[in-house]
């Protein structure tokens, strides 16, 4: 019996070691973030490497602030991106609303097509966009970047008319014997009810524009317009990195998608679960 | 009544067609509009400034011809194929951590996922650093236990392993699918399998891992049709390493990293060679499409075989 219990035991602590160690490999590259911004520049190349600052210091943020234009980028990225969430919101779970409950023939279809569409690649159809933006004078605008926002996001929607399909349809076909017409059935019947996952939809929204990389590098060509993604870039391209004040650059990029992470992740695994699970 | 119905019928259709109206002007505009373009495009020669001008399949020729398109498909294919099987299991090896009910489960999850939610620049950045050959974390630790690093970013053979490290970072998605996955499998399954006499082992081969096939198969096949749209990651890094010595701003220390689509972008950006672009563009939507229609047929069939859902 104690023998069999040693054993279980055992492999409690095994299995509770691996965890531990994984966790560490995993969180590893964030910490390195945050520990490297937090050495001075002489500290992270100094051998030995510490893993741990030699002395703590705070100087790198105001230098990575003074280096670039670093708050003018996060007015850039935070206007973008408040655009950008609104838009998805909107639209969303307009089309979402048309493929779940309104019976007409154009629902299947669509509901095609827009798989469909997650699958083309933006490689594809970035010159022809690049040469319409630039031929209507709209690329250094952030036109490009916000007007996709405002016609509904493949995966948004596939999400959203999930929600909308686990809404019975007797509370629609009640609203409508009322005389309810479909607009007063989506605003007041279903949009009510599907605010979390217009919550999940908000966050999701809003980790895409931060964080979106190529469509700035593709139409921001002027460093005044630049978003933070890009501005970031600009430490490197100096001949020596000074990583200290880039780590720490980034560390306040970082941080709003962090603790955005950190308070909404149920919306974000149950999202993500369920989407990869029914596909 | 027959025109009563017809009635309701083309009212629903008209309210159908409004409300889904923002999507299908974005779906002529952003989607069909650029991909018929392209594929006219692929067949002009242009740059950003003069008009397109028609030169029938030249562009076509010279991909073919153009030894650094194969170079860069190679690599390409690396990271689907390397990348794919080993994200898989470790994205596997993490769900299968995560569904087990223990204290700190939900931290252990927030670990695991945060590497996903982490910008792409930032989090290249970081491994940029420390894949730094004297100073990154990487060789430093390597040394702990005595085995000097070699150069990753810097050394044509390492490159490409330092991005399947990378990508490993990255499963956190992959992890919450297949998580969901495992969470579908009935308990009864096991209790009755526990009943006969099977082990973990067998239970893992015989009970789970058929019950979640089709959800493994359909992530290996989105995981392979990313890589073909594996840009970012790379895009940083050569611009990164541009300025060091051994780096090249095109692709890399040999060309080791110049992925398919970074070539594309090269062509289209750089080289302001767009009709050259778009030939290669398109050739790779028409991988990506016979991919996603293999991957539907696979994941429905293994769907069946798995007596259906």
């Amino acid at each position: 019996m104690s023998v069999l219990k040693l054993k279980k035991d055992m492999k409690e602590i095994l299995f509770f070691c691996m965890v531990i160690l994984l966790v560490i490999v995993f969180i590893s590259p964030f910490m390195v973030m945050v520990l490297t911004a937090f050495k001075t520049n002489s500290d992270a190349f100094t051998i030995p490497v510490k893993l741990l600052p030699r002395k703590w210091v705070t100087e790198n943020f105001p230098a990575a602030f003074a280096a670039i234009p670093y708050f003018k980028y996060m007015g850039n990225t935070i206007f973008i991106t408040a655009l950008s969430v609104f838009g998805q919101v909107m639209v969303t779970p307009l089309v979402a609303y048309s493929l779940a409950k309104i019976k007409w023939k154009g629902a299947d279809i669509i509901s095609g097509l827009i798989m469909a569409t997650m699958m083309i690649p933006i490689t594809v159809t970035m010159v022809p966009l690049y040469k319409i933006y630039s031929k209507l004078g709209l690329t250094n605008t952030y036109i490009p970047l916000i007007l996709p926002t405002f016609f509904g996001k493949a995966f948004y929607i596939v999400l959203v008319r999930q929600f909308f399909n686990g809404i019975p349809d007797s509370l629609i076909e009640a609203a409508k014997i009322d005389g309810a017409n479909h607009f007063t059935c989506y605003w007041k019947v279903s949009l009510p009810l599907c605010k979390p996952i217009l919550t999940t939809i908000g966050i999701y929204a809003f980790l895409d524009a931060w964080s979106d990389y190529l469509y700035p590098l593709i139409f921001i060509t002027k460093p005044e317009k630049y978003t933070l993604s890009l501005g970031l870039q600009q430490y490197m391209s100096e001949y020596t990195v000074d990583w200290a004040r880039l780590m720490a650059a980034a560390l306040v990029f970082v941080l709003p998608v962090v603790v955005c992470f950190a308070v909404f992740q149920r919306n974000f695994v149950e999202g993500i679960a369920t989407s990869g699970l029914k596909a | 009544m027959k025109t009563k119905k017809s009635n309701r019928e083309r009212k629903e259709f008209l309210y159908g067609l409004l409300f889904a109206a923002p999507w299908i002007f974005g779906f002529l505009a952003f989607s069909v509009y650029p991909l018929l373009s392209s594929l006219y495009y692929s067949f002009t020669k242009f740059n950003a400034v003069t008009a397109p001008k028609w030169v029938g399949l030249q562009n076509f020729k010279d991909v073919f011809n153009d030894p650094l398109v194969w170079k860069s498909l190679l690599n390409t294919l690396f990271i689907a194929f390397v990348s794919t099987p080993i994200n898989l299991m470790v994205a596997l090896l993490l769900a299968c951590i995560v569904v087990k009910d223990f204290k700190g489960r939900g931290l252990v999850r927030t670990a695991f996922f945060l590497p996903s939610v982490i910008p792409m620049v930032a989090a290249t950045m970081v491994w940029i650093w420390m894949f730094d050959p004297t100073y990154g974390y990487i060789n430093n630790v390597l040394a702990l236990f005595g085995i000097k690093g070699p150069a990753w970013l810097l050394d044509a053979k390492y490159t490409k392993w330092a991005l399947v490290l990378m990508g490993t970072w990255n499963t956190g998605t992959t992890m919450l699918v297949c998580m969901a996955a495992l969470q579908s499998v009935p308990t009864s399954y096991y209790e009755s399998a526990e009943i006969d006499g099977a082990n973990a082992v067998k239970r893992f081969i015989y009970i789970t891992l058929p019950c979640v096939a089709h959800v493994i198969v359909y992530q290996a096949i989105l995981s392979i049709i990313n890589s073909f749209q594996y840009f970012q990651q790379v895009y940083i890094i050569v611009t990164a390493n541009s300025g060091v010595k051994g780096g090249s701003a095109a692709g890399g220390p040999e060309n080791s990293i110049l992925m398919y689509p970074l070539y594309i972008f090269h062509n289209a950006f750089t080289y302001l060679k767009m009709g050259k672009a778009s030939a290669m563009a398109w050739l790779l939507f028409i991988v990506v499409a016979i991919l996603t229609v293999i991957m539907t047929k696979v994941t429905k069939k293994v769907t069946e075989d798995a007596g259906g859902e």
